[in-house]
């Protein structure tokens, strides 16, 4: 399996943009992944389901603007060069 | 006098052509002593450190030619802000002292920990010796990790894989670079997986990403070892030996963390998830 950086690249981009796009009203609280039923306990045994659902807030709140610009940049880059 | 404005620092460095150009005589008929005493003073230039602006002039004849003295002390003090500011940023983005700390090993800690990768068995103490809160460089400590094993041993692995495709017949230049870049993406793929398992597992550890980066480097050994056993010894010892070395290469890892089994049980986690993933 012969990667090149390029393909990371493309795969580091296609992941944000797949967590970014995880809508938090529509489809995580139903599934019950919502914001708001991870923080349960403030002790320091917060466990992994927490952390998780702390990381894709965080994913989506902060990578959004760049996320934009980024995606930006490649269509127009797709666009030119194929 | 000529020598004042030349030695001030970078304010007066404005000044300089209106007073050279004042005062100086041109003299357009020796063109060779201005082009020594170019290189002269731009090594000068280097040697005196950043940001003070032209200090010492070997002489009178560099002032022979304003126009070329003012072009010359502007590019070298554009040249030497230029080198001050990139140090400046790049150390941000990497810490290059912390990096000279991985870097300081000798020939009989290389040895050593050589052995210590393909046979971790017989190692009793693994603890890392601190000195004031940082950890010793690894001259001094075998168990501390290091940056140049992972780095020369990537690059044979690179080598030797080339050597062994060349055996088959399959080698060509652009081979070597698409091994080294399908090496290096596995390895970032394995620091995130590494740095995404810990955050989740919520451990306090004051492991840094350039140790992950280290030991996950360890693992470069094992792989071109067992190239180069299959080289020598055909399917059987390829094998073998890559057992050998993978079983030697979970062994320390699991050994040489600083908090007991707690990134062990991380990496083990990690492991499980991904070749439970593999195996769907």
């Amino acid at each position: 399996m012969a990667f090149t950086l390029y393909a990371l690249i493309q795969t580091a981009i296609l992941f944000t943009n797949a967590v970014a796009v995880l809508h938090e009203e529509r489809f995580l609280s139903k599934i019950g992944w919502g914001a708001e039923q991870g923080i349960g306990g403030f002790g320091d045994e917060p466990g992994i389901k927490a952390q998780l659902l702390n990381l894709i807030r965080s994913v989506r709140t902060v990578m959004r603007v760049p996320l934009i610009a980024v995606n930006s940049v490649c269509i127009v880059l797709l666009l030119l060069f194929g | 006098e000529m020598e004042y404005p030349n030695q001030s620092g970078f304010r007066q460095r404005k000044l300089q052509p209106d007073v050279r150009m004042r005062g100086t005589p041109v003299d357009p008929s020796d063109p060779s002593l201005l082009f020594d005493d170019t290189s002269a003073g731009g090594n000068t230039h280097e040697h005196s450190g950043v940001g003070k602006g032209p200090d010492v002039y070997p002489g009178q004849a560099l002032l022979s030619d304003p126009m070329s003295n003012l072009a010359m002390a502007y590019g070298s003090s554009l040249a030497s802000h230029g080198k001050e500011m990139m140090d400046k940023n790049l150390d941000r983005f990497i810490p290059i002292s912390k990096l000279k700390y991985y870097f300081a090993v000798d020939t009989v800690y290389v040895g050593k920990k050589l052995g210590l990768l393909v046979f971790p068995y017989m190692h009793d103490n693994w603890e890392v010796s601190y000195q004031q809160d940082t950890p010793v460089a690894p001259r001094f400590d075998i168990n501390a990790p290091d940056l140049y094993i992972p780095v020369m041993g990537f690059i044979t692995y690179i080598l030797v894989a080339g050597l062994a495709l060349g055996t088959q017949n399959r080698f060509s230049p652009e081979i070597l670079g698409i091994q080294a870049s399908s090496a290096l993406v596995w390895l970032i793929i394995e620091v995130l997986a590494v740095l995404l398992s810990l955050y989740l597992v919520t451990v306090n550890t004051d492991l840094t990403t350039i140790d992950l980066v280290a030991f996950s480097g360890y693992k470069y050994v094992g792989m071109f070892v067992g190239v180069l056993a299959g080289l020598l010894f055909g399917r059987m010892g390829y094998y073998l030996s890559l057992l050998w070395c993978c079983v030697s290469i979970f062994v320390f890892t699991v050994r040489i963390e600083r908090y007991g089994a707690v990134i062990s049980k991380t990496l083990l986690f990690m492991y499980l998830s991904l070749s439970f993933c593999f195996y769907l």
